[in-house]
């Protein structure tokens, strides 16, 4: 099994159509990995349905790097 | 109870065309901006004198020949819109008046972008119960006319249009299955507040969203409601031929194919060239491939749209 961290940066790369070697754990969406709005919205869509969980709105607004991904995804997993 | 089908359909685009190249020039915006979040390249708009219900005419006219249904057989006129002629009396009684026709039910539908499926679905129930044998279902827009041409997140997404279908009586379906739902704890992130008191207007009297919420609650509301109409009428995605949806943005299509697990090959769009005509487009996607020949009697078909509200639907049919 992948770690979160792994997980994470897979769906990054996945959905924003970079190399997964360029996802590092402080890249910013928007600044690093050339994410627009859009972009972002189905990002947080896709780890809704990896981790299986809800992202409130005015919770995703708050997630803008890969590591405030995986903060995001641990503190809500095993809840 | 009796069945319904779509016995013709139809469809017009005003004459003026606007490139993105064009808004550009009077909105601090771009073609590259607006393709790579849109898909959008162009869209129709109305002349100063074109109403909404001139617009309606003539996809009317044109739903009612290839029917071959005769306009005096015709019991019932429904017409979807957001942007009425006037405040009263609805589009649908002054459409039955340019249509030189008397005495038909007439009246409109506002569900926004998603107004002709629930347009199609009330003529399905009063076709269904045996209130009406033959309908005309119309979506008509001006959206245009709601646009403040100084915010470039929304006058760049709309366009006009109209598309319309006869809905008639049946021995065989036709429509398999429809739902329709709101929830109007959205109404926020979508909508056009004005409202007209004591002589004016009281509000905004344009449109305004939140995209990106509009976005994420769009492909998941449209995504599901596919997958349940299917499953009620027992159904497979494999079997559906086409998807025709709402055409609001490129990328909630691309995505909502993608949750749906159905290929864009199997998707009609027409959002490029026409934009977001709101209760128009789904009616224009289909009379468009309709008439280019990708839509064939026979084929399922799913057609699904969403609007403010929010309100939205799923209908799915044998042509």
């Amino acid at each position: 099994m992948e770690n979160i961290e792994q997980r994470v940066k897979k769906i990054v790369a996945e959905q924003l159509g970079v190399n997964e070697a360029e996802v590092k754990i402080d890249s910013s969406f928007v600044d690093d990995l050339g994410a627009d709005s859009l972009d972002t919205v189905e990002l947080v869509m896709a780890l809704e349905e990896e981790f299986e969980c809800e992202i409130p709105d005015e919770e995703a607004e708050k997630i803008t790097t890969v590591q405030q991904a995986v903060d995001y995804v641990t503190a809500h997993l095993n809840k | 109870m009796a069945h319904s089908r779509i016995l013709g359909t139809g469809s017009y685009l005003p004459a003026n065309t606007v490139s993105n190249a064009m808004l550009a020039e009077r909105v601090d915006t771009s073609d590259e901006w607006i393709v790579t979040r849109t898909g959008i390249r162009a869209r129709h708009i109305a002349a100063d004198n074109e109403l909404t219900s001139d617009l309606a005419l003539r996809a009317a006219e044109s739903a009612i020949e290839a029917s071959g249904v005769d306009r005096a057989d015709i019991d019932l006129i429904i017409v979807a819109t957001t942007t009425p002629d006037m405040m009263f009396p609805s589009t649908a009684c002054i459409l039955q008046e340019k249509l030189g026709m008397r005495g038909t039910a007439a009246f409109d539908v506002q569900a926004v972008c998603a107004g002709f499926i629930y347009a199609l679905v009330t003529a399905h129930g009063y076709i269904q119960s045996g209130m009406a044998k033959n309908a005309l279902v119309v979506g008509a827009e001006t959206m245009s006319r709601l646009m403040d041409w100084n915010d470039r997140g929304t006058c760049v997404l709309f366009g006009d249009g109209a598309g319309a279908v006869v809905l008639g009586a049946s021995d065989e379906p036709g429509i398999l299955h429809a739902k329709l739902e709101a929830d109007g704890h959205y109404q926020s992130i979508l909508n056009t507040p004005g409202r007209v008191a004591d002589g004016m207007i009281h509000g905004s009297p344009y449109l305004h969203m939140d995209g990106p919420a509009v976005f994420k609650f769009a492909v998941k509301a449209l995504s599901d409601i596919a997958a349940r109409t299917l499953a009620a009428a027992g159904m497979d995605k494999a079997q559906v031929d086409w998807l025709v949806p709402h055409q609001a943005n490129l990328r909630i299509i691309e995505s909502t194919a993608r949750h749906l697990g159905l290929p864009m090959e199997r998707v009609v769009v027409t959002l490029p060239e026409q934009a977001n005509t709101s209760a128009a487009s789904i009616p224009l996607a289909l009379d468009t491939a309709v008439r280019d020949g990708r839509i064939q009697r026979g084929q399922t078909l799913m057609l699904e749209g969403i609007g403010g509200g929010f309100t939205w639907g799923a209908v799915l049919l044998t042509f």
